[in-house]
């Protein structure tokens, strides 16, 4: 049953395989498993300090996990025979707090990956990175500086900068965590239009609506472990565990539906 | 009588002219360049440093950091002076007093910078390393690329304070003959004094011209790095919050 439900292997883009990180007495990770195929977004939800954003960093090893395996197609991120700079250029990330970098303009942010780590020409990394500010609609915006844009603005730029990479996948740290509510729409707009584009997607969110309507499947996490998975209309309506209808009660009483 | 004291009166003047001529030709280029190889020894230095105590493996990090606690904790006049005569009496090195000043004195200013740009390099925030890495990039590039960049524009300010303190701590190189501005203004005094009846008010209004000399080139110095500040200026970098009443 469960073989000829999951798709062929070559179409998992990530597999990650009991994977323990723990800060000091801390352990945050407990043995997370999990995988992502081609196209997928998942979504993971949870209450604070379960491991959420430390699954993601180990994902691509800014946090460096005690033990586990991560794998990104065949090749294995945790070994440390492979060569991390060149397996991350493949991920995107997308940090809470946006990282910009201050000192350039959008334009440069988004150019600065194309041509410092694959070598692409600058005029070729800089109508490729304009295209990608036109996707997030932010074509105008090119000569800013992080310090002259909206939170959102800056969001929407920072998916840029994952996008000009090419990535196989892109990571989600709680994207609109760090907005007001507003700013929240224009954010979770691009990512909505990103994943119908059929990009790979690991977003970390409390973000609902989002999760509900675009997610392939939900990931609850609890104390360092994955309590639940399923698809977003078993999960919402018909959650198996206790404490995941407890928690999404929560949810629904502080953002509502 | 009075033949020999207008003979005297022009006896001075031609040495006073001399005087200024030795200061002014002589004098200044030699503050300025030891100001300049100062600048550019101990910003080499404490860039240097700098970096490798932020990034740098644990025993390279406990060797800058010996390095900048001692230089910093000398002073300027013994350094100076262990590199000239230090040197010279019991290893035989005799190296030129320009050449002994500027180690000495570029030794001080490396120690002092490496810690305004450890301190800028520390006041970039984390997260715009975890960018470039999360990107690809590899710790160097992320150094060059994002850090350094940023660190720089944060470290003008504190580095216009250093720039004035070497362009006058050049004086003290006058300890050991350097024939910069300030030994110049020494030895013209000096001569003048000894004509009777002329040189002694001499001494007072030579050092007030030094003074000022030295007020005009730490006034440009400073004028032109604000320039440079105002030029780097990016959306971000400025004071913020500023308070209005």
């Amino acid at each position: 049953m469960n073989e000829s439900q999951s798709p062929p292997s070559s179409d998992v883009i990530l597999r990650v395989e009991g994977l323990h990180k723990s800060y000091g007495d801390n352990h945050v990770l407990r043995g997370v498993s999990m995988q992502l195929c081609r196209g997928e977004t998942k979504v993971i939800i949870g209450p604070s300090g379960t491991g959420k954003s430390t699954l993601l960093r180990c994902v691509n090893q800014l946090s460096v996990p005690d033990s586990g395996h991560v794998w990104l197609g065949d090749k294995e991120i945790t070994s440390r025979y492979e060569n991390i700079n060149h397996l991350r250029a493949e991920i995107g990330f997308v940090f809470q707090s946006f990282n910009l970098f201050t000192h350039l303009t959008a334009l440069a942010n988004v150019r600065l990956g194309p041509m410092k780590v694959k070598g692409m020409k600058k005029s070729a990394a800089t109508q490729l990175a304009m295209e990608e500010l036109e996707q997030v609609g932010l074509g105008d915006k090119a000569d800013a500086y992080p310090a002259e844009l909206s939170g959102g603005q800056q969001q929407r730029v920072s998916i840029a900068r994952a996008l000009a990479m090419s990535p196989q996948l892109i990571l989600f740290d709680e994207p609109t965590s760090a907005l007001d509510p507003e700013l929240i729409g224009e954010v979770l707009e691009v990512m909505v239009n990103l994943a119908k584009d059929g990009m790979t997607m690991l977003v970390v969110s409390h973000e609902m609506g989002f999760a509900r309507s675009v997610s392939d499947e939900i990931i609850f996490m609890e104390g360092g472990n994955i309590l639940e998975q399923g698809p977003p209309e078993d999960f919402f309506t018909s959650p198996r565990e206790a404490r995941t209808r407890e928690f999404l009660s929560k949810i629904t009483e502080l953002y509502g539906e | 009588m009075r033949s020999s004291c207008s003979a005297l009166k022009g006896v001075g003047m031609a040495t006073i002219w001399q005087s200024l001529e030795l200061m002014i030709v002589k004098g200044l280029p030699n503050t300025i360049l030891l100001t300049l190889g100062l600048i550019a020894g101990g910003l080499a230095l404490g860039t240097l440093i700098a970096f490798t105590q932020v990034y740098g493996y644990r025993p390279l990090r406990w060797l800058c950091k010996g390095y900048e606690q001692l230089f910093r904790g000398i002073p300027v006049l013994v350094l100076i002076l262990i590199f000239h005569s230090g040197l010279a009496r019991s290893f035989n090195i005799q190296l030129p007093a320009f050449v002994s000043a500027l180690i000495a004195l570029a030794l001080r200013s490396g120690a002092y910078q490496s810690q305004i740009f450890r301190g800028a390099i520390q006041s970039v925030p984390q997260g715009q390393m975890m960018a470039a890495r999360a990107l690809g990039m590899s710790k160097t590039k992320g150094i060059l690329r994002v850090i350094l960049p940023q660190a720089f524009r944060l470290s003008i300010p504190p580095w216009t304070n250093e720039f004035s303190s070497v362009l006058k701590d050049t004086s003290i190189a006058s300890a050991i003959s350097v024939l910069e501005l300030t030994k110049q203004a020494t030895l013209s005094y000096t001569r003048l004094a000894v004509i009777p009846g002329f040189g002694a008010q001499w001494t007072l209004l030579i050092l007030l011209l030094v003074a000022l000399i030295y007020l005009i080139l730490t006034y440009a110095g400073n004028a032109a790095l604000g320039f440079l500040e105002n030029r780097l200026r990016i959306p971000g970098f400025e004071t913020k919050g500023r308070i209005e009443r």
